[in-house]
């Protein structure tokens, strides 16, 4: 018997090696556990009953496309789409061996910080039903940690793969912009957008970033990638670790939150890390301002190509503009609405400069704020998300206090840096989540300090109500 | 600088969105209070500083200039709600 809720993938692979389990008896553990908990949780917009691969089965969120699986990036406007090719995220899956369970149910387009937004309805906290699992990526980090997946994979524009991880108690890793292919990954806020892993450890995380990362011939912002090195130290002697003061002392941080995050970084000491305060005196402040600016700007435009034409739903006309029109309102949720409008209205004449060209350059602050801190850090450490996982409907009618969520996460994604969520412990009983950040395509740094503090936290990353 | 309905009006036909009266209503309420947000921007004076487009250094990528296959055509209209042969079909612009 198979515990999904406790193996990792790592362990998954090596029941598999040792043939002491077969692929198609692991699927079946993590299909009867969806079987079990997803009629409540809702992590899953579509599930694959023949998937090929032999290896460990992983659950893709449904931005990312999947040949002949239907793809919604939980919009009703891609409700009846299946991709006719596979994202490169899919097809190095694929080539791994990884089998497909499904696709996660995401808010719609990506946009949003607790999955309310998706047009086929929330996905639950498996820590607390009545409460969000974050977002976007809120199925795939609700799914890891319910034991529906051993393992996914999210998107990140600002904070959608560490905001789950860390209101769900997983490991969350947006890597460095340009590490990871987009190719057929619906996109959302091209200069911003990322593919990362969503696990129960830190190895695991390692893993899979080894497996779906590096150049790509199909996406021309890709680059080499330094190779992954699986983290095995205990230790972080000789780690620099700066400790932002912004972004630790932000308006808005739960006191729990900044308790148990003060009790990790002063673990890191223990463990030999050199830890010191540093700041970034403009990228907390201006980072969520220059984002809500220039992914909204991004997304006005990439979200241009659904117009009941070549794909997608079509609300039929008389006239072609009309059905353009028509299409995209019946199609679209008001969150997508919202961006658009706010990216439009940024782009437009005599706006451009105020507002899209200069968040541009509030940009270039923020990457030369971190750029400054990492000459003397190795790593920085705050808070993921400002507060625990929050309850359902509780900032749905309100978009800048949804927008804050992602307000420490916001900054390194702005910059193009790596972030690594991990879970530090609890606050009223749900997960903390602890990021670390470092210079672009320090992944492995990440996963060293991430691995050494996970080993001395011990977090239980099975939530109390489903521990038997 | 606050948004005006005439405003919505504008860049919802920019944006080609069909908005109801509800939703013109609730966008102008709401662009504006997102707007107060995001104006903060336009505190710092950054007159000298460079805007940033791409978090990489990365400048141009260059691959084999070689023909490849591409999409089947019953692959690119498989998702299409209309087609004709090979071209999909839309009502008249004018």
């Amino acid at each position: 018997m198979v515990d999904t809720l406790r193996l990792t993938a790592e362990e998954a692979r090596a029941l598999l090696e040792r043939r002491e389990l077969s692929a198609a008896e692991l699927r079946h553990a993590y299909r009867d556990a969806i079987d079990a908990r997803d009629a409540e949780l809702h992590c899953y917009l579509t599930l694959v009953d023949d998937a090929e691969g032999e290896g460990v089965p992983i659950a893709l969120k449904d931005v990312i496309g999947t040949k002949g699986v239907r793809t919604t990036a939980g919009s009703k406007i891609l409700d009846d789409y299946v991709p006719v090719y596979d994202s490169t995220v899919a097809s190095r899956c694929k080539a791994a061996g990884l089998s497909l369970l499904g696709k996660t149910n995401t808010d719609e387009f990506a946009m949003g910080s607790s999955t309310e937004n998706s047009a086929y309805g929330p996905t639950r906290n498996p820590w607390d039903p009545e409460r969000v699992p974050g977002g976007s990526g809120g199925g795939s980090a609700a799914a890891v940690t319910a034991g529906l997946a051993p393992w996914a994979l999210g998107s990140d524009t600002g904070g959608s793969i560490k905001q789950p991880a860390a209101l769900c108690g997983n490991v969350g890793l947006r890597p460095t912009y340009g590490t990871v292919s987009r190719y057929g990954i619906v996109a959302f806020a091209s200069s911003l957008d990322q593919v990362g892993p969503v696990t129960k450890t830190v190895r695991d995380n390692a893993l899979l970033y080894g497996i779906i990362s590096g150049r790509d011939e199909c996406d021309s912002t890709t680059v080499d990638v330094p190779p992954v090195e699986l983290p095995e130290a205990e230790d972080l002697n000789g780690v620099r670790i700066g400790v932002p003061k912004e972004l630790n002392e932000a308006e808005g941080i739960e006191p729990g939150v900044a308790e148990a995050v003060r009790r990790a970084i002063d673990l890191a000491a223990e463990l030999g890390a050199e830890v010191g305060e540093c700041s970034l005196p403009r990228s907390v402040d201006y980072g969520m301002p220059c984002y809500y600016l220039i992914a909204p700007a991004e997304a006005s435009s990439n979200l241009a190509r659904y117009d009941g034409v070549r794909y997608g739903l079509r609300v039929e006309a008389d006239n072609y503009y009309e059905l353009v029109s028509r299409t995209r309102d019946a199609g679209f949720g008001d969150e997508p609405k919202r961006r658009i409008m706010l990216g439009t209205y940024a782009l437009s004449a005599g706006y451009y400069e105020a507002f899209y060209g200069q968040a541009q350059k509030v940009r270039t602050i923020i990457a030369r704020e971190h750029a400054e801190a990492f000459e003397r850090f190795d790593v920085l450490a705050s808070p993921t998300s400002p507060t625990v996982a929050f309850r359902l409907g509780e900032k749905t009618a309100n978009p800048v206090a949804m927008y804050l969520s992602d307000l420490l996460t916001i900054p390194s994604c702005m910059a193009g840096l790596p972030g690594l969520s991990i879970p530090c412990g609890l606050s009223e009983g749900l997960p903390v989540g602890l990021q670390l950040i470092g210079p672009q395509f320090a992944e492995n740094t990440l996963f060293r300090v991430g691995h050494a503090l996970e080993r001395a936290i011990g977090f239980d990353t099975v939530p109390e109500r489903l521990r038997s | 600088m606050a948004i005006s309905k005439n405003d919505v009006l504008h860049v919802a036909a920019l944006a080609r969105l069909d908005l109801t009266e509800d939703e013109v209503v609730r966008l102008e309420e709401q662009l504006n209070a997102i707007l107060e947000a995001v104006s903060k921007v336009s505190e710092l004076d950054l007159e000298d500083v460079p805007p940033t487009s791409h978090p990489l250094d990365v400048v141009n990528a260059f691959g084999a200039d070689e023909p490849r296959a591409s999409l089947q055509l019953d692959d690119v209209f498989a998702n299409a709600p209309a087609h004709d042969d090979n071209l999909f079909r839309v009502p008249p612009s004018g």
